[in-house]
């Protein structure tokens, strides 16, 4: 384990030593609470290796570094932002080696003292940990997963979900289904686990808002290009008439094969095609374009969600600790999970969590490769409290039941 | 003749003719890399004028001879003859300007540095930037109070307004405001610092004297979804009778009594409605509507609107000279 620092925050810490910043620290806070001495928040970012997936193609880098680039940027904005209320923020990075136990590394941060852990965990892992006694006075920022399990019932108080859940991405693609009055699905799930579970969230949906799924199919031709694509796809589709191909394939094994291949000329979406999505390269209103510069500047590569829920988990730690004016851990967790809490994270609406379960209540974007089609919830999609609610498990549908 | 005499002679007849206006109305447009010309007295767009990448904070010079554009993506504030409407010459405002306030003298520029974060200061005369003064994340609003004691910058993800003494160059407080500041400006006695929050939904009204918030102001529209109350433009009258708000994708402008410090109206303009400008009498209003990609023109007298004009692709700023 080691701490990392980037450049800029090297060279920020390196010039808050300086002179020349002290004075500056020394002359501000005539309206802003602060002490005369730098207050300091330690966030930690906890992560394990993961097996690289078979690239399907040579078009899009694989990347190594999906979501703690994101927390990095975030601890910089932060920081920025710290220089006016006298607070400092740092990250220390832990990545658990693949044959290594997430368990033990999550016990020695605890040890450690600390109290935010931003996880980008499988939902196995995440589960192990939250489970954990050293994880009742933290609070765990899940920054990966999309389980709406880990958001019902085997929820926890001190987690966090920071990307939607299946569920949110489900009903967000229904909505604009709705809208274009595309309600015959024909439904195509891939082989792994989370495929069924993607399915099932569509399934869901299609109930909530009224599709009729008249056709569904399990993937069970090869995930051969040159065969799948010029043979099956168009037999695999034949013989049905449907509105669109809704495709549950989260590991990308064969879902990029189906456009322009199907019997019927068809759209698809789901996990490829229009995709619903916290976070996307072509999204650029409401500022979002700022935060894309800047996250490029940094990294060097377009924001992945894991990045932009990363930025946004250490941004909601900054923002509470700015607006208490405090970094003690029980004040910022009673202001996340307050009614005051808002962060805003460049989607056009205040973003905060669910009572009932942590969820971040957030608009979901549906994207194109190259086109931002449309951002949910959709105009018309009503609700008594909050239209954001309208995606994903209400407080009266929750299975999650916080001690 | 000298400009004014001209701008005289030139306003009677205008007057005597049809009672409205003869001010030109200057529209930076966003996507078509261009500045839009509209004529007051007709309503009618003049020319487009193409200038650099990604235009979008204007103003005037205080001598109406000169215009000064944000050419956010050629990190350049250019200066623009008001006449020819030629490129003259270009100021160094660091990278992504996007808004930026003048003295009222017109001698200095205060330019707000998006994406590092850093107002620069420009030397208008010298072409010279003088000083980059760190501030918070990603500051857009930026205002100088009319008796020249105070630049205030509002940062968008650091929700603050930095208070920046013009003589020293240096942040000396700080107010914490609503999510997402967008734009500020003061009331001509320099007496309060009307700031909008895009996010919040609100727009705060701040005592200079103290840098507190005094009233903090929400908007209702009845049809209106409270997630399209998204505030951004702002700008109060000189005698602090009315103010008046942008309301964004609620496509609306919120007139507000400025001595109760309540909402009076809403006037229903055109698309996502971002920055207003005053036509230099103050008997017209105009705002700039991204969406629709028009402007427009609110007869303040009546408080209506009474005309869009069509311009061009995301009109961002607008600055208007008699």
């Amino acid at each position: 384990m080691r701490i990392i620092l980037t450049e800029r925050l090297k060279a920020h810490i390196f010039r808050s030593t300086g002179a020349t910043l002290l004075a500056f620290f020394l002359s501000f806070p005539l309206n802003v609470q602060a002490a005369d001495e730098p207050t300091h928040l330690p966030v930690a970012y906890l992560t394990k290796e993961r097996e690289a997936p078979t690239a399907l193609s040579n078009l899009d880098p694989v990347i190594h570094d999906s979501g703690i680039q994101g927390a990095r940027l975030a601890i910089e904005d932060n920081n920025t932002t710290g220089r006016f209320t006298n607070q400092s923020f740092t990250l220390e990075e832990v990545v658990v080696p693949l044959e290594a136990d997430v368990v033990q590394a999550f016990k020695a941060l605890a040890a450690k003292g600390y109290r935010h852990v931003v996880a980008r965990l499988s939902a196995a892992d995440l589960v192990r940990i939250q489970a954990l006694p050293e994880a009742t006075d933290l609070l765990i920022y899940d920054i990966s997963t999309r389980d709406d399990a880990l958001r019902g019932q085997e929820c926890s108080a001190q987690v966090l979900h920071l990307l939607p859940s299946r569920a949110m991405r489900a009903d967000a693609l229904a909505q604009y289904m709705l809208k274009k009055r595309w309600q015959n699905w024909f439904l195509v799930i891939g082989p792994g686990d989370n495929d069924r579970l993607y399915a099932s969230a569509l399934k869901r949906a299609a109930k909530r808002f009224g599709m009729r799924i008249g056709e569904e199919k399990t993937w069970t031709h090869t995930f051969d290009a040159r065969r799948t694509a010029q043979s099956d796809v168009p037999v695999f589709t034949q013989g049905v008439d449907y509105d669109i191909l809704v495709v549950a394939d989260e590991a990308g094994l064969f879902g990029e094969y189906l456009a322009y291949r199907t019997w019927l000329p068809r759209p698809v979406a789901g996990t490829q095609g229009l995709v619903p999505t916290a976070w996307h390269r072509t999204h650029e209103q409401w500022g979002a374009v700022q935060l894309q510069n800047r996250f490029r500047e940094q990294a060097g590569r377009w924001m992945t969600e894991e990045d932009y829920a990363a930025w946004l988990a250490v941004r909601a730690i900054g923002e509470a600790a700015t607006r208490t004016g405090s970094v003690d851990h029980s004040r910022i967790k009673a202001y996340l999970l307050g009614d005051a809490f808002a962060v805003a994270g460049f989607k056009g609406k205040k973003l905060s969590f669910r009572s009932w379960n942590g969820q971040l209540r957030q608009p979901v974007l549906l994207a194109a490769a190259r086109s931002l089609v449309a951002v949910a919830p959709l105009e018309g999609f009503l609700h008594p409290k909050n239209e954001l609610d309208t995606l994903g498990y209400d407080e009266p549908e929750t299975k999650c039941r916080l001690e | 003749m000298n400009i004014l005499t001209k701008t005289v002679i030139f306003l009677s007849l205008a007057l005597l003719l049809n009672g409205a206006p003869a001010e030109t109305i200057f529209v930076t447009l966003e996507k078509d890399n261009a500045l839009a010309v509209v004529d007051g007295e007709s309503a009618q767009l003049v020319k487009t004028v193409a200038i650099g990448r990604r235009p979008r904070g204007i103003a005037l010079s205080p001598d109406y001879r000169r215009l000064y554009v944000a050419a956010s993506d050629d990190d350049a504030i250019q200066i623009i003859d008001a006449d020819s409407l030629t490129v003259i010459g270009t100021l160094p405002s660091g990278e992504d300007p996007e808004t930026f306030a003048l003295d009222p003298d017109g001698e200095r520029m205060y330019v707000s540095n998006e994406d590092d974060n850093l107002v620069t200061v420009i030397d208008i005369a010298e072409q010279k930037a003088l000083k980059q003064i760190p501030v918070g994340v990603e500051p857009e609003g930026i205002a100088v109070s009319p008796d020249r004691k105070w630049v205030v910058s509002a940062s968008e993800t650091t929700n603050m307004v930095h208070w920046i003494d013009p003589k020293t160059l240096e942040v000396v407080a700080n107010t914490l405001v609503d999510t997402r500041p967008r734009a500020a400006t003061f009331t001509s006695d320099s007496k309060q610092l009307w700031v909008t929050a895009e996010i919040a939904g609100t727009m705060q009204v701040l005592d200079v004297d103290s840098k507190q918030i005094i009233k903090t102001l929400t908007f209702k529209i009845a049809g209106v979804g409270q997630e399209k109350i998204q505030p951004v433009g702002v700008k109060v009258d000189r005698v602090r009778r009315w103010g008046y708000v942008a309301i964004g994708p609620a496509n609306r402008v919120a007139v507000i009594d400025a001595q109760k410090l309540e909402v009076e109206a809403y006037l229903l303009v055109g698309h996502r409605v971002w920055n207003l400008a005053f036509s230099p009498d103050q008997s017209r209003l105009y705002t700039t509507n991204g969406v629709s990609n028009d402007i427009s023109i609110i007869d303040l007298k009546r408080h209506k609107v009474i005309k869009s004009v069509a311009v061009g692709r995301y009109p961002w700023g607008v600055a208007v000279k008699p």
